[in-house]
């Protein structure tokens, strides 16, 4: 299933039938939404209209190396060790 | 005497503490015999920090001797649990997930550092469903939390492990998240007090993010005061979170000391009409009415409002929420933290099939079926259709609290359709289990405060909960209608709703 | 494997390219976009990092001031619209050296918008490249490729990732499609490329350094058979990061996709990447339903507001443009057009401006910087920017000859002896003991030597015949080595002759 690849999870087959099943189920439900989006309805993305603070441009303590890399599966000279990465991008 | 202690209010303990009565430590260890105890049946706490709690009791008690305690909030000495989706420095912090099994956060939440600063010792880490999804708690990686009325039954969720801690006496107090119930629907199925308070009204800083435009950090509670109290204490403006409301903290122990006078003339309550009845449990919506009805007696004046896009609000939030869940979760990849998990050997040995075979493993059902939701819902094709339908929704139900608000000062409904359910009930059926935030979803995505407090029993001897909802930033308004509901129903019952819960693990804990 | 090409005057002949830049700025700020890690070049892996830039749960974005500010300074130096109310959307891909699997973009909200930029061709020509927007973003770790050859990723068994970069604040320049080129893309790309530099740099928002990685461009190459025509499917060359390599990029792309064409065969939409070493672009990744990057706004960040205040703060901040700057520089310093652009043309402007500064004449500093520095500089392929040596050794040099000192021989061998890293022009001066002499006693010894030597030059000298001078002056030359000051030595020749 194309979704999992995006979303970046090795779903079973088992798991992708009763997935397309339940989503289709949710789409219906949600599709109700488009009833009464309409056109004049300006969108609302944060519930509570605030512009941007800005931080000033002061430097504050980083986390030590240590503390960095203290949850990292695998490490390598304080660095995070990936497999092998294929393309660019 | 550990069992006068714990079932006294977290305003009584604070007011014992500062008479000199009772230490910061003796609280701690009280509540810990108490886990102990009730633990083996509950189930409430992924991680109980009894070391560091007393070591922050004992440094508590030390600046009492010196007398170095001015300016501490009310609440300071007094314990606390914390749901395991905030972050605590030095203390284990999964989320419920398997895929943050073990991992040690290097730093504190905002509202952690508050409680800390305030004096308030951290019992431990309360289960949740899995990246706080689910309304029942049954999506713990970790195993369900019980319900203390009926163990057969579940606590609600997300929080229920906030909300059975606090029902059964294992903390005064704990904070909760809450993204679409997740404190209040618990709080209804655990006769407890939970609160949503106005989105940006607390520092969102370190509550790991589940939908960041809808989730909130809140107080869970027994009474109303003490859930006022700690909403002081977490609440204010913080510079590390962009969506935190820049201005003070709302007076609301004093709104909720004014309600327990039960004078509520002037108060105008609106019904809202979509919010009740069909689809809601009998009992639920008999204790409702009753509580309206008390209300009433008190002076207020009640209308019924329309908001004729309620009924839309659920097909927005399983729009938004899971979108958004599908972007705050892409982070747990087995690359920085938690757990990886290679390919099995015949799929090549790559970052890209290490990263998919990890979160296959790592997340449940119910937050794999979200993250695949929202993948969807925001690609290519479906954008406008779903997510931008359901960004204009959010504007509708905003304006019809607006309209709502011009009638009334808070609204009321049922805080959940029904009362605790039994495992497995509804573990097959999504909508089913969706249908639980149904009262609850508006406010979230409208930005609003609401709380739950207990209504009373239902047919079923299970606690039922009553919602109130204030206009954004007016946290306060609601605390004085809930405080003076709750002193009735006190009155009339003849004691807190608590008194009808059986505490066997209470039971020989002596002295 | 070598791809077909086509001839590059033949392709231009029978193809109108198109080509769309577009521009990664790294600023240089003091902290991160979103958090107040402290951003240093080099420095221990994963000692940059706070919460925020390592993708920790729980952590949030808090726009910094300062990158703001810059990217508003860019916005009004390209003439851009910039927007009162501006958006952070969410671009969600997986790749290790994301700390959170998405990067904080703008998408349909840009602070900048619509804008221009005029670059000066090499025969004067202006040529106006149309910006479509220049928004803000933060930068991605690094991957450090191990087990392979020579840290590529082609064979490697494992990466190392190093976050510091990551949530670095950069600024993409999008132009418009770019027609009209003709022959003249890879120079019009160049011209522009550098002349953003200049602006970048003026501005101090970024030190701008392509070896860096602190600037790089995606290159879009297209081709149709007449301008009248849509465009043509696209190659996206991504992340070149010189100068040269953006020129011959183009130049690649229009001779490769004129072939395919000419052949009737069909462009992939595909990502390519510039190989230096074979002068080469290799075809990467084509373009597929991976790309759906699934934008939307990002809920941990609330509009941002920019007002008009603001703006005009800023704009009474903006410092000169290159182009004025070029402009009073050249009246400042007397220069031709012609020389001008040839200063320019040698990135040596800001080389002699430092110079003049440092107590040079314009026309000492262009000698230097454009003569002998700049054959020096060609034969070992660096830049000047690159020689060891500074304006203030050219300085040095110059006043050196003003004061007598040296002579133009001697100043070369005193140059020569600096960019061998033998130290300051004084200290190889002293070094080689370079001098020019003329103390009288021994010039003049000298001078009634070679004039003794030539009675018959002496006498139409004495005659009024000064052409036979310079026999006199290399005669005093040889036994002095060189060290003789030709202008003393004309004196004294002169007064022997009237004494």
């Amino acid at each position: 299933m194309h979704l999992g690849d995006l979303a970046r999870i090795a779903l079973t087959d088992e798991e992708i039938t009763r997935l397309q099943g339940e989503l289709n189920v949710i789409a219906d439900a949600i599709n109700k939404v488009q009833e009464v989006a309409g056109d004049d309805v300006p969108p609302t993305a944060n519930p509570v209209p605030l512009e941007t603070y800005m931080r000033p441009d002061v430097a504050e303590t980083p986390l030590t190396q240590a503390e960095a890399i203290s949850g990292a599966p695998v490490s390598e000279s304080g660095m995070f060790v990936a497999p092998r990465i294929l393309g660019e991008e | 005497m550990t069992e006068e202690l714990v079932k006294l209010s977290a305003a009584e303990m604070a007011a014992k503490i500062k008479s000199g009565e009772v230490s910061s430590r003796e609280l701690v260890e009280a509540h810990l015999k108490v886990i102990e105890a009730a633990e083996p049946s509950i189930k409430a706490f992924l991680q109980v920090s009894a070391d560091e709690a007393l070591a922050q009791a004992d440094a508590f008690d030390e600046k009492t001797a010196k007398g170095q305690t001015e300016g501490l909030p009310e609440l300071a000495g007094v314990p606390i649990a914390i749901k395991d989706m905030i972050v605590t420095k030095g203390i284990v912090t999964t989320a419920a997930s398997k895929i943050l099994e073990g991992w040690v956060p290097p730093y504190d939440a905002t509202v952690i550092e508050k409680l800390k600063a305030a004096g308030m010792p951290l019992l431990g880490k309360t289960n949740l469903d899995e990246f706080a999804q689910g309304s029942s708690t049954e999506h713990s990686a970790y195993g369900p939390t019980r319900n203390p009325w009926d163990t057969d039954r579940v606590p609600g969720g997300s929080g229920g492990g906030s909300a059975s801690a606090v029902a059964a006496f294992e903390a005064p107090l704990a904070l909760g998240t809450d993204t679409g119930g997740s404190i209040r629907q618990p709080g209804a199925l655990t006769g407890t007090v939970g609160v949503k308070p106005t989105y940006g009204g607390v520092s969102r800083f370190g509550a790991i993010a589940m939908a960041s435009s809808l989730d909130q950090i809140g107080p869970v509670s027994r009474t109303v005061l003490d859930s006022a109290l700690l909403q002081e204490v977490i609440g204010g403006h913080d510079r590390r979170d962009s969506t935190s409301i820049p201005a003070p903290v709302r007076p609301m122990a004093a709104a909720a000391r004014e309600g327990m006078k039960r004078d509520l003339k002037g108060m105008r309550i609106g019904l809202v009409k979509e919010l009740s009845g069909e689809g809601f449990q009998p009992g639920v919506q008999a204790r409702f009415e009753e509580s309206v009805k008390k209300l009433e007696q008190m002076g207020a004046e009640v209308v019924e409002v329309s908001c004729p896009h309620f009924p839309y609000s659920l097909g927005a939030y399983y729009i938004i929420m899971p979108s958004e869940v599908s972007s705050n979760l892409a982070r747990y990849d087995g690359m920085r933290y938690g757990l990886r998990v290679m390919p099995p050997a015949d799929v090549p040995q790559t970052a890209a099939n290490m990263m998919a075979y990890t979160r296959e493993a790592g997340f449940g059902d119910e937050v794999k079926r979200r993250i695949i939701l929202g993948t969807y819902a925001l690609s290519a094709g479906y954008y406008d259709a779903w997510y931008g339908s359901a960004q204009k929704v959010r504007t509708l139900i905003i304006q019809d609290f607006n309209k709502a608000f011009e009638q009334a000062d808070v609204l009321v409904s049922p805080t959940s359709p029904s009362t605790a359910f039994k495992f497995g009930e509804k573990m097959d059926d999504p909508l089913a289990m969706y249908m639980n935030d149904i009262a609850t979803i508006p406010a979230n995505l409208a930005g609003t405060p609401a709380m739950s407090i207990p209504s009373g029993l239902s047919d079923d001897g299970l606690p039922a909960g009553i919602q109130f909802i204030a206009p954004q930033q007016r946290d306060e308004v609601m605390y004085k209608p809930a405080a003076a509901l709750e002193a009735a129903l006190n009155e009339e019952w003849g004691g807190p709703i608590w008194q009808s819960l059986k505490t066997p693990w209470l039971e020989g804990l002596g002295e | 494997m070598a791809e077909k090409l086509m001839k590059y005057a033949d392709a231009v002949k029978q193809f109108d390219p198109v080509i769309g830049l577009e521009t990664h700025v790294e600023l240089s700020t003091n902290t991160k976009l979103f958090c107040p890690a402290h951003v240093e070049f080099g420095g221990e892996p994963n000692s940059q990092l706070t919460p925020v830039s390592l993708g920790l749960p729980g952590s949030l974005p808090v726009i910094n001031e300062a990158a703001v500010d810059y990217a508003i300074k860019l916005g009004l130096a390209l003439h851009c619209e910039i927007a009162e109310w501006s958006q952070f959307s969410r671009k969600n891909y997986f790749y290790p050296d994301m700390p959170r699997n998405y990067q904080i973009s703008q998408y349909d909200k840009p602070t900048n918008g619509n804008g221009y930029l005029d670059v000066e061709l090499e025969d004067g020509t202006i040529f106006r490249v149309p910006i479509e927007r220049a928004h803000i973003e933060d930068d991605a770790g690094k991957n450090t490729h191990v087990g392979g050859a020579d840290g590529r990723i082609e064979g490697a068994d494992h990466s190392l990732v190093d976050y510091n970069r990551a949530g670095v604040p950069l600024i993409e320049i999008v132009t418009k499609p770019i027609e009209g080129v003709g022959d003249r893309g890879p120079e019009i790309a160049g011209a522009y490329m550098r002349t953003l530099r200049d602006i970048v740099r003026a501005l101090n928002i970024s030190h701008a350094r392509m070896e860096q990685g602190n600037m790089r461009a995606d290159v879009n190459v297209s081709l149709r058979r007449n301008p009248t025509d849509p465009f043509g499917t696209r190659s996206e060359t991504k992340n070149v990061n010189s100068f040269r390599g953006i020129e011959k990029t183009i130049q690649y792309e229009i001779r490769r996709q004129a072939a395919i064409l000419n052949d009737g065969g069909e462009i992939l939409q595909e990502t390519r990447h510039w190989d230096e070493a074979s002068q080469t672009t290799a075809g990467g990744r084509v373009k597929s339903d991976a790309d759906d990057y699934r934008y939307f706004p990002d809920p941990d960040l609330v509009m941002l507001h920019i007002t008009k205040e603001h703006i005009e703060r800023l704009a009474a901040q903006m410092p000169e443009m290159p182009r004025e700057r070029r402009n009073r520089l050249q009246g400042e310093w007397g220069f031709s057009d012609l020389e001008m652009r040839d200063v320019v043309n040698a990135d040596a402007l800001d080389l002699i401006e430092a110079t003049v500064a440092a107590g040079a004449t314009a026309a000492g500093a262009k000698k230097w910087w454009l003569g002998e520095l700049s054959r020096e500089a060609n034969a070992k392929g660096v830049s000047l920017e690159e020689l060891p040596v500074t304006p203030a050794d050219v300085a040095e040099v110059e006043k050196l000859i003003a004061d007598g000192k040296l002579n133009d021989k001697l100043a070369k061998q005193t140059v020569s002896g600096v960019l061998a890293g033998e130290g300051t022009p004084a200290e190889v001066v002293a070094k080689h003991g370079y001098q020019v002499v003329s103390d009288d006693g021994a010039l003049v010894a000298a001078v009634e030597d070679a004039m003794a030597a030539n009675p018959d030059v002496v006498e139409k000298l004495k005659a009024g015949n000064m052409k036979p001078m310079g026999a006199i002056i290399g005669a005093v030359m040889r036994a002095t080595k060189g060290q003789a000051d030709a202008k003393a030595v004309n004196k004294i020749v002169m007064e022997k002759l009237h004494a």
